[in-house]
């Protein structure tokens, strides 16, 4: 009971059952799933794709509606979405009317702030994801690694209790991808947000996370809770250490079994 | 291996224009058959002028050399003559006003009124549901054919006219809206509301400016179709108007005056689109080039 006091999100027994159009249709997506997410955590959830993993945080996000179980913040059950809960989509979800600093400003606008000091939140994101002399281009003139960096600024600046990431970085080239990465650690190592990050990429995962959720195949359940125990702030060639190498081996065998699963389901 | 294998199929692979270079020294000289290659934007320009020469040429060649009776066909001499009688005695620019002015305020009526609807109907599946079926079935049934029902009930006054714009506009204004509206991405929707964005505040501030460029090139084109239903209600019962023109001078086998009234309704199709599509291009930048 205690324990639950102090999370930050609690997912509590959640399944979600996709009820298509036809009769007998219904997709199992997530079976019961339980989870808890402390404080300043950065969590990363790792499984095969068509597990279910988007579905798990779209429910958290409020996007989407569970089947059965409940999804706490800061120990209040939550329905529907909210500021209080930051999302950041695979790609194409800014909005291509507003600049750079009108999309970072969008959710200010409901918070009562002035014109000012939400000028200056707009600077301090800017800054963060290093897009100083970008603030006037639209989304359309940028590249792919730059408007998810305006993404998750737009979600930042609104100061959610945790951050959502559905694979941000899953349509990036391979450079591009670590960079980003990295920016995002940094990120997270300055301001001590708590962080749900999804992915299929393992090294992607191990990087990232302080906890490594791996799911089975659908219907998606967590398969195994892995504490990731490297060293902080990360440099990139931690990719290369015995220790990041020693987690990639064991996640790949289980990611593995997990994929040839879903690889085997004739569909 | 597999890398390997690859880059050897790189490397064996023929140039992707066939015949081009080093081959018979004939570079480029086959460009023009390659399916949706580029031509130079000179070479373009001059094909282009070339056709409305040629077809100008055939004009004349057919008429000045009095090979078509004039009755049918008058030299361009003539139409331009029969243009500067037009306006000069008889009134013809009032003509197009008055076809302006119908056109117009079929349209802004029918604008006014759809636009709103179409957006509900694109946002909401309750709106959509009730007006979907009945405002479907009557867009297939042509403007033109209502027209005799609406002198029955109406007469042949202006309100006549203006309702066969406004119907000829509207149900296809408000479908094509509607699902404009419908296909706004759902993610900008999805990242609205958790940015903090009510579902008033998402409709006001996502899927208005989201759907805005689609909206006015529908606008655009609808436009378009109401010039040539404003003849066709000015043909059938009309005192005024370019179309009335058109049939009178048709009674007073005034071919001239006939091909004029075509030409005259062309350009103001034409310039009404050329002004609405450049002032969407300038309205939009984030949509339209970079
Ligand atoms: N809106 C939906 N309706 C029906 N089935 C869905 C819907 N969204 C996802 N699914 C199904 O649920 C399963 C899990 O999807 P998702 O959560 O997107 O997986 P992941 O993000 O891990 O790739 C998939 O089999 C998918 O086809
Ligand atoms: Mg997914």
């Amino acid at each position: 009971m205690k324990a639950m006091m102090n999370a930050k999100v609690e997912i509590d027994n959640v399944t979600k059952i996709y009820s298509g159009n036809k009769k007998n249709s219904q997709v199992l997506a997530l079976d019961t799933t339980s989870l808890k997410i402390m404080p300043n955590e950065f969590i990363t959830i790792l499984g095969p794709s068509g597990c279910g993993k988007s579905t798990l945080l779209r429910v958290v996000g409020g996007l989407e509606e569970q089947t059965t179980g409940h999804v706490y913040l800061d120990g209040e059950e939550v329905f529907g979405p909210s500021s209080n809960r930051g999302m950041v989509f695979q790609a194409y979800s800014l909005f291509p009317w507003l600049t750079v600093e009108e999309n970072i400003e969008f959710g200010l606008k409901n918070n009562g702030m002035t014109a000012a000091q939400r000028k200056e939140v707009v600077h301090t994101y800017i800054e963060l994801v290093r897009l100083n002399g970008f603030e006037k281009h639209y989304p359309k003139q940028l590249s792919g690694g730059m408007q998810q960096r305006v993404a998750i600024a737009r979600a930042l600046a609104n100061d959610p209790e945790i951050l959502l990431l559905d694979e941000p970085f899953g349509a990036l080239d391979n450079q591009t991808r670590t960079l980003m990465q990295e920016l995002l650690l940094e990120i997270w190592e300055k301001s001590n947000k708590t962080i749900l990050f999804i992915t299929h990429d393992v090294e992607e995962s191990i990087f990232l996370a302080n906890r490594v959720i791996v799911m089975t195949s659908r219907p998606g359940r967590i398969k195994a809770d892995i504490p990731i125990d490297l060293e902080h702030p990360r440099p990139y060639n931690i990719k290369v250490s015995p220790r990041f190498l020693e987690y990639k081996e064991q996640l790949t065998e289980l990611i593995r079994e997990e994929s040839l699963k879903a690889m085997m389901e004739v569909k | 291996m597999e890398k390997l294998v690859k880059t050897e199929e790189v490397v064996k692979r023929p140039p992707l224009i066939p015949l081009q270079n080093k081959r018979n020294g004939k570079p480029k000289s086959r460009k023009w058959l390659q399916p949706q290659e580029n031509i130079p934007h000179r070479l373009y320009i001059g094909i282009s002028i070339s056709s409305i020469v040629l077809l100008f040429a055939v004009w004349s060649l057919l008429t000045y050399s009095g090979m078509v009776d004039p009755l049918f066909l008058p030299t361009p001499t003539e139409i331009i003559h029969s243009g500067v009688i037009l306006f000069t005695e008889f009134g013809f620019i009032n003509d197009i006003s008055i076809t302006i002015y119908r056109v117009l305020a079929g349209f802004t009526i029918a604008v006014i009124i759809g636009l709103p609807l179409g957006i509900l109907m694109g946002t909401f599946k309750v709106v959509e549901a009730f007006f979907e079926p009945v405002i479907s079935s009557i867009r297939y049934m042509p403007a033109s054919a209502f027209i005799p029902l609406f002198i029955l009930w109406i007469g042949v006054g202006e309100l006549e006219k203006i309702t066969i714009i406004f119907v000829g506009t509207f149900f296809s204004l408000v479908l094509m809206t509607a699902v404009e509206v419908a296909n706004v991405r759902r993610e900008l929707l999805e990242a609205a509301y958790t940015l903090g964005r009510s579902n008033f505040g998402v409709l006001r501030s996502v899927i208005l400016p989201a759907s805005i460029p689609g909206i006015m090139e529908i606008i655009r084109l609808i436009l378009g179709w109401a010039w040539s239903y404003i003849i066709v209600a000015e043909l059938v019962a009309s005192s005024s108007g370019i179309g009335s023109l058109i049939l009178e001078s048709q009674r007073m086998l005034k071919t001239g005056n006939i091909i004029f009234g075509i030409l005259t309704i062309g350009v103001l199709g034409l310039l009404s689109d050329l002004i609405l599509k450049v002032s969407i291009r300038k309205m939009f930048p984030w949509h339209y080039g970079r």
